[in-house]
């Protein structure tokens, strides 16, 4: 009887694990719209590719070195082939759920991470360049990090953060704040898009060309988001681990309502118009501020950190135009900024963590990932080059890299088949 | 009274608008067009199969001017539409019969 208990609180467990790894993946079409929706009609083909290529590259690397990296505990192996096998390094033994959900989950957490970099660097980057960047990114900058935290492995023998009471729930700084220090080293080294700051200092709008695609694109990524949070509870299958998963979906739902209110209504003040693309990144940006810490706040106090990212990025948007920091869709602000802001509100709701591990934390995800993020983009610079040219730039990347238009008129019948 | 009509590249708009506005031009119309001249296609594929790229964008430029005014127009348009390469456009001159202004009914010169 025992054992029929234990076997179908593992299966449950394990379902849980993949629904919710099946919805951090359904993040990645939630990124793949909000970014084409903002970005010109030229150039929305290769920003697709872009996204779906990226995801593909993150779950192949992962599954190549990077889980072994950041979960192998120091004994590294290729192809999952230990890990596989052996169980989930620092779960309890008996595992309590499926090794290869294990995987699953932490893998599309990767591509999430490898996805924040598309949106800044949109528009003017040669998309074999960003490849090369997302294999070297998902297959060691992110899993080091990640062997850090996550891992628990100590950082090159100097300390551990878990033991500085470092906390970050579902990786506000782990996973977004890296992700966004990543794309900042490849904007500083890319260049901001013709035409975007004007030489007496101008900052001109780049409108993006599909409203309809953004806002899906933020409801698709809301609702991922569920499983993002929701998952990293780990397990559900008694009642403590049900009331912490229900929680933390409240919660991140909360958050993301009040950075939605919090940024529209700062934007119609600021701007005197109710600014959707605003609003869009006032949803995320609380989704980012309660990932660090989405099971303990209440609901109210979760709504209002999530306010508090919502009026956070709207400053931090206008901020990096005003230091010409080209960022379309305004990625490093939602989830670079409010990634930091989401660390550092834990400490205010989990006893567990404290200011002083946050902030180390933090420092040293920053300090790696942007370091690394700046030497890898800098290597690919100086050997193919990261920039498309001036004209392909005019003309649309979608021609030049995909040779083919997302919103194609006057081919028809008559413009082929000659 | 003259119509011109300029066909140039897109990332131009801008400086030819603000030529314009420099010479004193109020009005212009402006579409986004596709079209070709001397440039060939280029040919592209699609999923395997290859079809011709004829047309590239464009944008047309429309304004009214008076007929003093021609030359001044030409020059400000085709300086800032220059790029030196193949593609910058045409310029078309044609004559413009009859101009009302909508809203207080002027005609003529005053209503461009």
């Amino acid at each position: 009887m025992e054992q029929n208990i234990f076997e179908l609180q593992y299966a449950l467990d394990t379902f849980y694990f993949l629904i919710c790894g099946a919805l951090v993946m359904w993040m990645a079409a939630g990124f793949a719209m909000l970014e084409a929706g903002l970005v010109r009609s030229k150039n929305t083909t290769e920003i697709l590719l872009k996204n779906i290529s990226l995801y593909a590259v993150a779950c192949t690397m992962y599954m190549i070195c990077g889980y072994a990296i950041m979960y192998g505990g120091g004994d590294f192996s290729l192809f999952l082939n230990d890990i596989e096998s052996n169980g989930v390094t620092g779960a309890e033994e008996p595992a309590t759920y499926a090794p290869s959900a294990d995987f699953f989950f932490q893998v599309v957490f990767v591509a999430t991470a490898m996805s924040i970099v598309s949106g800044a660097v949109a528009e003017r980057m040669k998309l074999w360049a960003f490849l090369a960047f997302a294999v070297v990114m998902t297959a060691f900058i992110y899993p080091m990090e990640g062997s850090w935290t996550w891992g628990g492995q100590s950082v090159f023998g100097m300390y551990t953060l878990g033991d500085l009471g470092f906390s970050d729930f579902a990786g506000s700084g782990i996973v977004h704040m890296a992700g966004a220090s990543a794309a900042l080293a490849g904007v500083l080294l890319l260049g901001a898009r013709k035409g975007k700051y004007g030489a007496d200092g101008s900052i001109k709008p780049i409108p993006g060309a599909n409203m309809p695609m953004a806002t899906l694109g933020t409801f698709v990524l809301w609702m991922g988001w569920f499983g993002f949070n929701g998952g990293s509870v780990l397990a559900t299958a008694s009642v403590d681990s049900a009331n912490a998963v229900a929680v933390v979906f409240m919660n991140t739902n909360a958050a993301a309502a009040g950075g939605l209110i919090a940024a529209m209504v700062l934007a119609k003040v600021m701007f005197g118009k109710a600014d959707l693309t605003m609003a869009l990144n006032g949803a995320l940006a609380g989704l980012v501020a309660i990932t660090a810490e989405p099971s303990t706040p209440t609901a109210l106090q979760a709504t209002l950190f999530g306010g508090l990212g919502g009026v956070l990025v709207v400053f931090a948007i206008i901020t990096l135009d005003k230091l010409k920091i080209d960022d379309p869709v305004g990625a490093i602000s939602v989830h670079g900024v409010v990634g930091l802001l989401g660390l550092l509100l834990v400490p205010f709701t989990n006893d567990g963590s404290s200011f002083s591990g946050q902030l180390i934390g933090a420092a040293t995800i920053f300090v790696w990932v942007f370091g690394t993020s700046l030497i890898v983009w800098g290597i690919l610079k100086a050997v193919m080059g990261i920039r498309v040219s001036e004209q392909e730039e005019y003309e649309g990347v979608d021609m030049s890299e995909c040779g083919m238009e997302a919103y194609p008129e006057f081919v028809g019948a008559s413009g082929s088949g000659r | 009274m003259k119509l011109i009509t300029a066909i140039v590249k897109p990332f131009k708009l801008d400086d030819v608008r603000e030529a314009l506005s420099e010479i004193g031009v109020q009005g212009i119309t402006v579409t986004e067009v596709k079209g070709f001249g001397r440039q060939k296609g280029h040919t592209e594929l699609y999923r395997g199969a290859e079809y011709v790229v004829d047309f590239l964008p464009k944008i047309k430029i429309e304004v009214a001017v008076a007929s003093g005014a021609v030359d001044q127009t030409i020059e400000a348009i085709t300086n800032a539409a220059n790029t030196g390469k193949i593609g910058d456009g045409k310029v078309f001159v044609s004559d413009l019969e009859q101009v009302i202004r909508i809203r207080t009914g002027e005609t003529g010169e005053d209503a461009i």
